[in-house]
């Protein structure tokens, strides 16, 4: 089951960053990415590391490739989709919708199946992580909050316009 | 279980393909993602020789390369975005002005 899963999830990868580089437009690569990130969240739980996974999809696949999309959206100057092309990507929306609706329904029932038994064993990793990362990675805890911080001060005045233009 | 060679085979396979993407792209986000794909080969790597090891330290440094590879991103974006504000353009052959 684990091997089938990994060359599953492998093979998705790698088709993913392969179809970041065939494809010519670069929201369909950006989306590409998204999938190959997905993926490797998917590989990093398969190693027993179930945060790094949740965080792999929060920040890579939501957060950076989001902020990746906004650029494309604000640098490219190509047409969007065809109006005429707008009928079967509603049909194809409407089904994707239904299709997460039923998703979210299901996770829902399974959350509240589970509530009744808490307790029991402790998540290992994400207080293993949070120990480590508060005791031998101190240091370089506090220097990635400053960089984050330089990262976001430096983003922010060399995009903003200047006050005289 | 699955041994731990599959992973690095795939760290260095999907690396291979983030370099071979840097050079074959011609536009300034595409070669930004593919340097988002060899961060995440590295990361693989790393959690694989985690989990092979038995320790979690591997997972916290995978924890920082996120973290730099996210301020990577945003200050990244914000200079692909004032060069398309000056040249009008985010092709790598418009970007000539070092160029002997």
């Amino acid at each position: 089951m684990g091997v089938f899963l990994f060359f599953l999830l492998a093979a998705l990868c790698v088709g993913g960053v392969l179809g970041l580089i065939l494809s010519k437009n670069q929201a369909h690569s950006a989306l590409f990415l998204v999938l190959a990130f997905a993926c490797l969240g998917g590989l990093f739980g398969l190693l027993d590391a179930p945060f790094i996974a949740a965080v792999q999809i929060i920040i890579y696949a939501g957060a950076i490739m989001v902020l990746f999309i906004f650029v494309i959206m604000m640098v490219n100057l190509e047409q969007g989709i065809a109006p005429d092309k707008k009928r079967w990507t509603l049909g194809l929306s409407a089904g994707l919708a239904i299709f997460l609706l039923i998703e979210l329904a299901l996770a829902v029932r399974g959350t509240l199946g589970a509530l009744g038994r808490t307790g029991g064993e402790s998540i290992g990793s994400p207080t293993e992580l949070g120990r480590l990362l508060f005791t031998d990675y101190l240091y370089a805890f506090e220097i990635t909050s400053v960089l984050i911080i330089a990262a976001l001060v430096g983003a922010i005045v060399l995009v903003k316009k200047k006050a005289h233009e | 279980m699955i041994p731990v060679s599959y992973f690095i085979g795939l760290s260095i396979l999907l690396f291979i393909l983030g370099v071979i993407a840097f050079f074959i792209k011609r536009d300034l986000i595409t070669m930004f993602m593919a340097v988002e794909v060899m961060l995440n080969a590295a990361n693989l790597a790393f959690i694989a020789l985690a989990k092979a090891a038995g320790s979690p330290a591997g997972q916290v440094i995978v924890f920082f390369v996120i973290t730099v590879a996210a301020a990577e991103a945003a200050v990244g974006l914000a200079i692909i975005l004032l060069v398309f504000r000056q040249k009008k353009s985010i092709k790598a052959e418009d970007m000539r002005l070092m160029k002997g």
